[in-house]
């Protein structure tokens, strides 16, 4: 069996998981990366994605991410976010709203950069939580 | 006449005796918020530290880096956040919180943003240069909250309207124990980092830049300290008031219990005359 590695994943509001790893798959600015067991130490901003944690002996499982930085060291990653949930903590009716809303927000004419930027933001928020969410179904 | 006394000390101890409810009320909510909000600076405390320690580690690697946070420009202004309540019957905390601010303030140009009905209040009137207020969030405060205020010391700060943002907030320690604090958050400083720390971290790789990483990480920092200090300002008020309305109530038992007993030494006066007149014209009758 592979080795494993300890990940904690913290977010402003609770510590959302603090346990030993075989991988952890996670979406950066620079693409998909997988940490394994002695990675090099490592800091990078972390996207807006899904996060795969495997747990080894084929056991695995799914959460959803907002912007956040990892830092791997000393063979342990820790993962601040904003926001982070598991798919049946995601509310669907709630994700589905927020998009339809970010929809329109960003097809009607009135909006300056900001309102954009923002709506953007949330409706890849929504979409990530939706698409986790039906995942597990 | 005697009668006359007694019913004002029955109506002082009447209308001491429903302050003394409302006081009891206010302690038993402020009990509960208390809980509460203690709950929340607990569960913040973690990704408050790992931020922290997360910066620290790349500042000392960043120092060919070129950002505004992280210059000390001359200091022509200065900005406060200051946080207070909404409320007062709280004691000194509103007090307190705005004395450190004032105290540290001195004869320095300053611009203030106020966070919390009291803390705006009093600057307004006394005229400072706001140039923010955030009212009715102290209570429950929010990490969007956090967010906005942020932005607005961020976006002051680039544009070179202060130089410098200091934070003002009270610092939970105990339920009976609480102390307003000064922090500086920008431009961010390098704290002794220990020796086996630096080493460690030379071999750290930047995805995909230190420039990248820090700019993103200072704003996250600032917003997490400001949650932080958001949350710890409103466990301190929720104590703060729970101790003054405690004290509130022990201090209206107490008069409640003096009146009583004057109210008693009265009726016992008012008898002892009744009776001595009855005697007194008893005896004329003979």
């Amino acid at each position: 069996m592979a080795k494993k590695f300890h990940v904690e994943i913290v977010t402003p509001n609770r510590v959302f998981f603090d346990d030993e790893l075989e991988k952890l798959v996670i979406r950066t600015t620079t693409g998909d990366i997988a940490i394994l067991h002695d990675h090099t130490p490592l800091i990078t901003p972390v996207e807006i994605g899904r996060a795969r944690l495997i747990f080894g002996d084929g056991k695995e499982r799914e959460a959803t991410i907002s912007p956040g930085i990892l830092t791997v060291d000393d063979s342990k990653a820790i993962l601040l976010t904003d926001a982070a949930e598991w798919p049946e903590e995601i509310d669907l009716d709630r994700a589905e709203r927020a998009k339809l809303r970010a929809k329109e927000r960003l097809e009607s004419q009135k909006k300056n950069q900001m309102d954009e930027t923002r709506a953007r933001v949330s409706l890849r928020k929504a979409v990530n939580r939706i698409e986790v969410a039906k995942r597990k179904k | 006449m005697a009668g006359a006394g007694m019913q004002d000390i029955k109506r002082r101890i009447k209308s001491v005796d429903s302050t003394k409810q409302i006081t009891k009320a206010m302690e038993l909510v402020s009990s509960a918020k208390l809980r509460r909000a203690r709950q929340r600076a607990e569960e913040n405390r973690p990704y408050f530290e790992k931020i922290e320690e997360t910066i620290q580690g790349i500042l000392p690697h960043t120092k060919e880096v070129q950002s505004p946070y992280l210059d000390q420009r001359e200091i022509k202004k200065t900005g406060y956040i200051v946080i207070t309540g909404d409320r007062g019957l709280c004691g000194g905390y509103n007090t307190n919180a705005i004395k450190k601010a004032v105290t540290h303030m001195n004869d320095r140009e300053v611009s203030v943003i106020g966070i919390g009905q009291k803390g705006v209040n009093f600057f307004r009137k006394k005229g400072y240069d706001l140039d923010g207020e955030f009212v009715s969030i102290s209570e429950k405060p929010m990490f969007s909250d956090a967010k906005s205020i942020g932005k607005l010391a961020m976006e002051l700060y680039e544009n070179e309207m202060i130089d410098e943002v200091n934070l003002v907030y009270t610092e939970f320690v105990s339920t009976i124990n609480h102390k307003p604090r000064l922090i500086k958050l920008l431009p961010l400083q390098e704290k002794e980092v220990p020796e086996e720390f630096q080493e460690r971290d030379e071999v750290m790789t930047y995805e995909p830049s230190p420039e990248e990483v820090l700019n993103y990480l200072i704003p996250k920092y600032v917003e997490s300290m400001i949650y932080g200090a958001l949350i710890e300002a409103s466990a301190s008020e929720q104590g703060a008031r729970r101790v003054a309305m405690e004290s509130a109530t022990d201090n209206a038992e107490e008069m409640i219990g003096d009146l009583n007993l004057k109210y008693n030494r009265a009726r016992q006066a008012s008898i002892t005359q009744e009776i001595s007149e009855i005697v007194g014209g008893a005896e004329a009758q003979k």
